[in-house]
Parts: C-alpha cells; sequence; structure tokens
C-alpha cells in the first residue's frame, strides 16, 4: 500500500488479492483441481485476459519482470496494453525477452524457450471446464471431477479418431495432472502440451468470466490423454519459419497477399528475433 | 450360495401413495426376474430403489454382501458401471444421441479404463453383431437408428462390459414383433452364457413367460403373489394375478 497516494500496488486492492492468493495456494495443493474465487470487474472485457489480469496483479512484487504475450506474439494489441497497464499501476519493468521475465502472462501459447524455477507462468483461460461441451449440467461435472469418472473425456477422443482417422483436437487438448483431474490447458495448441509436463516454472491458470483459478506446481506429471495404439502427437505445421529457419518452433501461417501468397513465421516472436539476431551476429 | 441382490422391507411414499409397501426381494446368480404389475403399481419405482438411484423410507438391500443404500456415490457409481447395467425403457434416456454407434457402446469400455482404441472398436463392432445391427453402422449416429435398433444399441451398450445384473425397465416396449423375439432369444442366451441375472419390469405377460425363471405379481405397491413363471401364469392364485392373467390377448 501506497501511503502517499491512496493508490494500491498492481491495482487490485489488498483484500482482493488476500482472496485470490488463498484461491492460487489452494490450487496449486491441489494440482489440476478448479478453485472458485470472486472474480473481480477488470477495466478490459471479457475474453481479453480478465482472469489472468487478475492472477499477475496478486503475484506482481515490485522487483518483478513482466512479459505479456498473446499468440506467442509481444507485439499484439492484447499484449502490448497488459504490459503497458502494469507499467502503469506498479511500475514494475516489462521485457520481450522469455529469458529476463520473472512473471510470464500468456494467451494461447507456451514460450519456446524452457522455464525456469524462478518463472511463473499465467495463462488466460476463456473456459476452465474441459468437460463443458460433453456434459452441459455444471453440477454433474463437479461430480465427475469428484470422482475422477473421466470415461466421458476418452468417449470424445474415440468420436475424434472415428470420424477423422485421427485425434482432430489441436488445441485446447485435455490433459490428467498428477494423475488425478482432468484439466484444460487453456486453448493453447496441442504442440504446446508436452512442455507442461514437469516444468520447473509453476504454472498458474486465471478464468475470469467463469471465475476459477487453478494451478500445476513446478516438476508436475502433465499427460496428455490418448489412447494406447493412438498416442499424443504434437502437432505442426511441416515447414521451416520463413524468417529465422526454425524446424522446431511452433508456427503461424501468414497470408502475404490476395493471390494466395503465404508464409509460415515463428508464433513466439522473441524466440524468432533471438534467432535471427543470432544468424546476423554469424554472418 | 446366496442371493446376488437382496431386499427386505423397501417402503416408499409418494404423499399419501404407498408406491412400496412391504417389498422383500430375492435375485440368485443367473436368475431372470420378472417383475409384472399394471401402471402405477410400483414396478419401476421398485426398479429405482434396488439400484440406488433413490433412497426408499424404509428396508435396505444389499448386493453380493455390499449394502447399497448404505454405499458412499463414488462405490455406487463404479457398482453401476461395473457389475450394474440399466436398460431404460426410452433408449434416448439410456443413449447419447450426439454420440456414434461405436462410441455409445465404448463408453463403458473406456470408463472402466480401455484405452486401446482398435479393441474398443473391435468390441463395439461385436457388440453391434450380436445385437443384429449392421456392423457398416458403426459410426452412425443413434438418431439415424430405427425405434428398435436404438433399443438394440442400448442393450449393447449395456451388455458390452459383462455386467452380473441388469435391469431393465420394459425393454421390449418400443420393438417390432420379430425384433422383439428375437432380442428376448439374445437376452436369454446371455444369461445362459455370461451367468446374467436379469430383473426385468415389463407389463407384457408374454415376455415374462419366455425369458423369466421367477415371477412377481405387483399391485398398489405390494407383491401380491410370487412363484417360478409357469406356476404363477398356469395357477395364479391372487384375485388380482387371475385378472391380469385372463386379459393377455391371444393372437
Amino acid at each position: 500500500m501506497n501511503a502517499q497516494t491512496g493508490y494500491n500496488f498492481a491495482y487490485v486492492d489488498e483484500s482482493t488479492k488476500r482472496m485470490i492468493r488463498r484461491a492460487i495456494l489452494k490450487g496449486v495443493a491441489i494440482p489440476g483441481h478448479q478453485v472458485p474465487f470472486g472474480s473481480r470487474e477488470m477495466p478490459l472485457p471479457y475474453g481479453w485476459g480478465t482472469g489472468g489480469i487478475q492472477v499477475t496483479a496478486s503475484i506482481l512484487g515490485p522487483s518483478d519482470v513482466l512479459k505479456v504475450i498473446d499468440q506467442g506474439a509481444d507485439d499484439t494489441t492484447n499484449a502490448v496494453s497488459i504490459r503497458a497497464f502494469f507499467r502503469r499501476v506498479a511500475g514494475v519493468a516489462t521485457t520481450e525477452r522469455t529469458a529476463e521475465a520473472t512473471v510470464i502472462q500468456t494467451r494461447h501459447r507456451i514460450p519456446e524457450h524452457a522455464l525456469t524455477e524462478r518463472q511463473i507462468l499465467v495463462y488466460q483461460v476463456p473456459m476452465p471446464e474441459p468437460l463443458f461441451r460433453l456434459e452441459a449440467r455444471v453440477a454433474e461435472t463437479k461430480r465427475m471431477h469428484a470422482l475422477a469418472d473421466y470415461g466421458l473425456m476418452h468417449v470424445k477422443l474415440y468420436e475424434d479418431i472415428a470420424r477423422h482417422g485421427h485425434i482432430a483436437t489441436s488445441y485446447n487438448y485435455p490433459v490428467m495432472v498428477d494423475g488425478r483431474y482432468l484439466m484444460s490447458p487453456s486453448p493453447i495448441p496441442a504442440f504446446d502440451n508436452p512442455k507442461m509436463d514437469r516444468m520447473p516454472a509453476l504454472q498458474l491458470f486465471g478464468a475470469g468470466r467463469e471465475k476459477r483459478i487453478y494451478a500445476v506446481p513446478p516438476y508436475t506429471a502433465v499427460r496428455s490423454l490418448d489412447f494406447e495404439d493412438h498416442p499424443f502427437r504434437p502437432i505442426r505445421a511441416p515447414h521451416a519459419c520463413t524468417l529465422c529457419g526454425s524446424r522446431e518452433s511452433y508456427l503461424d501461417e501468414v497470408i502475404t497477399d490476395d493471390r494466395g501468397g503465404k508464409m509460415f513465421v515463428c508464433s513466439d516472436t522473441d524466440y524468432c528475433a533471438e534467432r535471427q539476431a543470432a544468424k546476423a551476429a554469424a554472418e | 450360495m446366496s442371493a446376488l441382490l437382496s431386499a427386505r422391507g423397501l417402503e416408499l411414499r409418494f404423499g399419501r401413495i404407498a408406491a412400496l409397501d412391504g417389498v422383500d426381494l430375492d435375485i440368485w446368480p443367473g436368475e431372470v426376474v420378472a417383475i409384472v404389475g399394471e401402471s402405477g403399481s410400483g414396478k419401476t419405482t421398485l426398479l429405482r430403489v434396488l439400484s440406488g438411484l433413490v433412497p426408499p423410507d424404509a428396508g435396505g438391500v444389499i448386493f453380493d454382501g455390499q449394502d447399497v443404500l448404505g454405499m458412499n456415490e463414488a462405490a455406487r457409481r463404479n457398482l453401476m458401471r461395473t457389475q450394474w447395467g440399466f436398460v431404460h425403457q426410452n433408449p434416448r434416456d439410456g443413449l447419447r444421441m450426439g454420440v456414434s454407434a461405436g462410441g455409445n457402446i465404448g463408453e463403458r469400455l473406456m470408463a472402466t479404463g480401455a484405452r486401446h482404441y482398435g479393441n474398443i472398436r473391435a468390441a463395439a463392432a461385436d457388440w453391434l453383431r450380436r445385437v443384429e445391427i449392421d456392423p457398416d453402422r458403426l459410426d452412425a449416429l443413434p438418431r439415424t437408428f430405427s425405434g428398435g435398433m436404438q433399443q438394440r444399441l442400448q442393450i449393447a451398450r449395456t451388455l458390452v462390459t459383462h455386467p452380473r445384473l441388469v435391469f431393465m425397465d420394459e425393454p421390449t416396449g418400443g420393438l417390432d414383433v420379430s425384433v422383439q423375439a428375437r432380442l428376448l432369444d439374445l437376452i436369454r442366451a446371455l444369461v445362459a452364457e455370461l451367468g446374467l441375472s436379469v430383473l426385468l419390469v415389463t407389463h407384457d405377460i408374454a415376455a415374462a413367460r419366455l425369458l423369466a425363471h421367477r415371477i412377481l405379481v405387483m399391485r398398489q405397491g405390494q407383491v401380491v403373489e410370487q412363484g417360478l413363471t409357469d406356476r404363477v401364469l398356469d395357477d395364479p392364485q391372487h384375485p388380482y394375478t387371475q385378472l391380469l392373467v385372463t386379459s393377455v390377448l391371444a393372437a
């Protein structure tokens, strides 16, 4: 609390922070379990990261370095405005470099750079309930989580294979956390799912509209659901990045003109820029 | 040998109406028991109480040494998807209409830990064949099936995990006569093959005679008469049973 201005550090008032931190601690204690919390109104619309912002605001300290990405990019509207927001209300340092950040708020991607123990990854989550397209009743999905009754999720994957010949879920691919809770990884590409498994960084998930927080503590097993004869396969466009030439990173397909021209570039802009700089330095 | 399912002194009232009034029941392994009676006599309520869906006002239900009414929900659900099956009168209640036939049959397998797509699919195709649906329809949605096919699909979906006890609520209600006969045949074969016990609720006396080893006649929440099927139907003792048996239409 800043006594001089009467203005609170990082936007959210202290009692709200306490409430959100309690929810985070509960979430960390029960990996993958959705903890309800009293989501507040935020100065941006639902679907733009109200959950992520509240989690970030509650864990941010004055010495933290914040990075915000949207679909992997640091320079999109959502990422730029949230970064500017925290620079203004918390005065924290911001960065576009994954390695330098201590808190990374993300929408729809996990950075290509391996994260470390001193970093926290905050996901913006539109729909925390992995079963909601399969079971409309929230009371019933809660019961299914309580009883670990997840056969229905496999029915969905079965249907995918029966219809398309392979599991066609390419994002928001359901995972089992610590062998107990079924969890929605937020709409990250299935390509990023393996990065969640035993990640050294703490992963926090905030869903503002649905008022849920959940977490994956460091070094927790996160397994993508699959069948023995149709194992989980991360999907990636079979191209190299036009700008940096990477064959490992996740690619965006970018339309370059209205005559069918297109190129593939890394969705992680920091990773791509670093590789381009290294290439330029080598030449 | 002891009874697979045994109920004692079941009572349930809906306001002034006694839906169950002191019902005792035993089902032995491999036995098909039919409950017959008119609409409103408490047949379906009895089924729902026995399967733990509705708690009774008094009485107890023991399945294979376990107290069904006293167990927690996790244990009961586990029982439901491994040891028991439930065939609903309306197949729409028992099927997932937005999921393919194969997915419907595979659901119980996947719920009990099957994780091999090929095996699940093979089992589903096999069960479609056993209920006389063309295995080519494996990926078709149930809503494209006729009412009779939906009912057969529901039975396939229930029996795929080889439950020990199956509750059937008017299973042949929506089927045409020839399919009904085949289905009754199938159920009889399965009882012999799998040592399946069936509790069949029906108002179709002919189906009960064909299938059941034993018959219970219910009226106003009470079991007014019970015994071996042929004995009850050929030599009815209770006035209501006599009425019921003489009311059957012959073709």
